[in-house]
């Protein structure tokens, strides 16, 4: 190639990937530590899925096979980090067959997709299989062998996140289980929670989504956007009365960190504009909050982000970049 | 000094690679046996030859005239024969016509002598800086003395020296301001004049303090009605792009498709600066240039001083050859030169640098499709959308393009130096200028 110009950053997309996938593993790491070797074997099954079927789709489709890119990676974590660890383990493979060969390639492959790969896969696992979507949730072992859970069945051992408490039993039920203020926060900051992977440690989701930032691979607009409007309706609307609700545990609760750092901000899928992108995240915190305390699940990120994917470009198109300077006399 | 000037959307971080060459001064490089001239140096109608097949010329003599339309006319470099018409390559028109002159090595080289310059009124400095051939060499061509002669209805308050020199690796004008400072100030000073102004600028990117340095005290003593001030500028490209430095130094806006006059500005680069000081101080038209030959693919890397019409492959010889790992030649720089496939290229006027780039210098990935990180939103300077254009033209819609703001792209390359895709969103763009209607 000979055209200008001739030097190029040393960014690339594989580069991007692959720091995304970095920053996703410590919670993989400490997630093995909370729930037992169950979250590493489940999500090892779900990276070897989607790399698979990335692979396969793209030999099928023609089209140059790309797996080391890193973007199934990606696709594979997240599939894994939102479900809950016990699940069988087809369920991650089809969640990969999902993602991947129809959410991704016959959408046109990495950079036409409209909807989070890996938010349509959980989406389509919780409506084929919404018995194990909703209740292989392991409790935190405290100090139980990280192997001691193998080969027993789950709902011997599976119980209640606190979102679905909060949604059946309401708030003293969760203040009784996982301890009140100010223990409850901390308690689910660093993830000694049940839930998904994605689900446990918020401070390990904010210390890489800072990172991202950093690098400047990602910018604060959606991901403040989507817990400042998460925070805020919770506060007025999520408690007894007006302006009674938590905001911080609306926050530290189920999916929002790793949806608001990791999902939302999806480059594909999200608007590119940052106008648009706080439109957007705010839309997703709102949505997140009308299902959470109006819908039929306890967690609404999912959802939320599924519904505001497709807007993103109708978003740009609305929120146009502000050119350097008009031509004389108005009107382009 | 406090936050240095500087234009406040987009914008690159590119490496500068200057260091290759920025300590080194301007040499005279040995005219070679042969010239070829390109007849169409400048912006407007090229110029028809003045001068036949072995016709004896001097140097500094005019060769070539332009008949109608816009333009300037072109000097011999040499004093030599004409040997006759000839088609030269083209890093942008493929093939062009060309003057082909033999050198006369015994012959002396042309004097000039200094004279008064401020004795003579504006429409005399005028038509000495046309008649010496004067263009914009810091790469758009454009004739300087239609520059100097803005429309009545656009007066203009401020004149703008480009010293920012934002491109990678290019020293020329770096060397310029260091080894001519004083003649590049009286050059403002004349330029000032010729407008009727007292308001001038000097901006150059921080990154040379040496220049501001220099330039600050040649403008300190200079001695003339213009009130000379250099500005320290930040360093970042495309800070010498002419919108964004009347910005950065003014706070006006120039409007899209319209000139910098119609915000009372005229920019003009510190190497036309000095070539017009030449043209009317000296007398001395236009056929010289300095420039930069550099990058990790040539043995030795040199601002030069060279005669119009001296061939890549003459400063190649000259500079003791390319490296085994050279990958690709490019003329300007490497934002917004122009890579070309022989060496048998002539300089132009507007040549700025020649760049001998080795495969680590360059980026050959192949491109992948779109993931819509936005990043070239944010480097656009001019806030358009190349990756919307990009889709576009790869869809088949390039005649939709227009409301991206295409033809307000000036085509810097700060979008394709960070899209991580590695796509070529310049050349998209300028598939889509071709297609897009008005």
């Amino acid at each position: 190639m000979s055209v200008s110009p001739h030097v190029r950053s040393p960014e690339s997309v594989a580069r991007i990937m692959w720091t995304v996938v970095a920053c996703l593993l410590p919670l993989l790491f400490v997630s093995v530590f909370i729930f037992g070797i169950q979250t590493l074997i489940v999500t090892a099954v779900s990276v070897v899925s989607c790399l698979l079927v990335e692979a396969a789709s793209q030999k099928a489709l023609g089209r140059k096979v790309t797996v080391a890119d890193g973007s199934a990676v990606i696709t594979g974590l997240l599939i894994a980090y939102v479900i809950p660890p016990g699940v069988p383990y087809l369920l991650p493979v089809l969640g990969a067959v999902m993602a991947i060969y129809i959410g991704k390639h016959l959408l046109g492959g990495l950079g036409y997709n409209i909807f989070n790969p890996a938010l349509l896969a959980r989406a389509f696992l919780l409506a084929t299989f919404p018995v194990a979507m909703t209740s292989s949730w392991l409790p935190p072992l405290h100090g139980m062998s990280i192997f001691s859970r193998l080969g027993r069945p789950i709902d011997a051992i599976s119980t209640a996140t606190p979102l679905a408490v909060l949604k059946t039993q309401g708030m003293a039920a969760v203040s009784q289980q996982f301890g009140g203020a100010p223990t409850i926060y901390s308690t689910f900051f660093l993830g000694w929670r049940p839930g998904s992977i994605g689900e446990t440690s918020g401070l390990l989701i904010v210390l890489a989504g800072l990172y991202l930032m950093y690098r400047k691979y990602i910018t604060w607009h959606i991901p403040v956007s989507v817990l400042a409007a998460i925070a805020l309706l919770t506060w007025i609307f999520g408690g007894p009365d007006y302006f009674g609700g938590d905001p911080l545990l609306a926050i530290l609760s189920g999916g929002a960190l790793l949806g608001a750092f990791f999902m939302a901000n999806d480059y594909v899928t999200c608007p590119t504009g940052k106008t648009a992108q706080l439109i957007y995240g705010t839309g997703i915190g709102a949505l997140t909050v009308l299902i959470r305390l109006k819908g039929g699940y306890p967690e609404g990120i999912c959802y939320a982000i599924l519904l505001m994917n497709p807007l993103s470009s109708v978003l740009d198109d609305w929120f146009k970049p502000r050119r350097f300077a008009p031509p004389l006399g108005g009107a382009k | 000094m406090t936050a240095l000037l500087t234009f406040p959307k987009g914008g690159v971080h590119p490496p500068a690679a200057k260091e290759l060459t920025a300590s080194l001064a301007i040499e005279v490089m040995p005219v070679p046996d042969e010239l070829e001239i390109i007849l169409g140096q400048h912006i407007g109608a090229p110029c028809t030859p003045t001068v036949a097949a072995k016709d004896e010329v001097k140097e500094g003599q005019v060769i070539g005239e332009v008949v109608k339309g816009l333009g300037v006319p072109l000097h011999a470099p040499v004093t030599g024969v004409v040997k006759g018409l000839g088609q030269s390559a083209h890093p942008m028109r493929v093939s062009v016509p060309s003057l082909l002159l033999a050198t006369n090595h015994e012959a002396a080289p042309a004097s000039y002598s200094r004279r008064d310059w401020r004795q003579f009124g504006k429409d005399e400095l005028l038509k000495m800086v046309h008649r010496a051939g004067i263009i914009g060499i810091g790469g758009a061509g454009f004739p300087s003395h239609v520059k100097l002669n803005p429309p009545p209805d656009n007066p203009v308050d401020t004149l703008i020296i480009n010293g920012a020199e934002c491109e990678p690796y290019i020293t020329a004008d770096h060397r310029q301001m260091l080894e001519a400072s004083a003649e590049i100030v009286e050059g403002a000073q004349i330029i000032l004049k010729i407008l009727g102004i007292e308001n001038c600028w000097i901006g150059i990117e921080n990154n040379k303090p040496d220049a501001i340095a220099a330039m600050g005290k040649a403008a300190r003593e200079s001695s003339g009605p213009g009130r000379i001030t250099v500005a320290p500028l930040k360093v970042k490209y495309p800070q010498g792009s002419e919108k964004q430095l009347i910005h950065a130094l003014t706070g006006r806006k120039v409007p899209a498709f319209a000139l910098p006059s119609a915000v009372g500005v005229v920019v003009h680069n510190v190497g036309t600066t000095k070539a017009i000081h030449d043209a009317v101080a000296l007398g001395k038209p236009l056929y010289e240039k300095v420039l930069t030959v550099s990058g990790r693919g040539i043995a030795r890397p040199a601002n030069l001083l060279v005669k119009v019409g001296t061939r890549v492959s003459d400063l190649v010889a000259y500079l003791g050859g390319v490296k085994p790992e050279l990958a690709k030649v490019v003329m300007g720089g490497p934002m917004m030169g122009f890579a070309v496939s022989t060496l048998e290229v002539p300089v132009t006027k507007t040549t700025s640098s020649v760049l001998f780039l080795t495969e680590d210098e360059i980026d050959t990935t192949p491109h992948s499709p779109c993931i819509r990180c936005g990043w070239c939103l944010e480097a656009c300077p001019m806030g358009l959308e190349p990756k919307e254009v990009a889709i576009h033209v790869e869809a088949g819609r390039a005649q939709d393009t227009a409301k991206f703001g295409v033809f307000e792209c000036f085509e810097c390359g700060c979008c394709a130096y960070v899209c991580p895709a590695k796509r070529p969103l310049v050349q998209f763009i300028r598939l889509a200028k071709m297609k897009a209607k008005k």
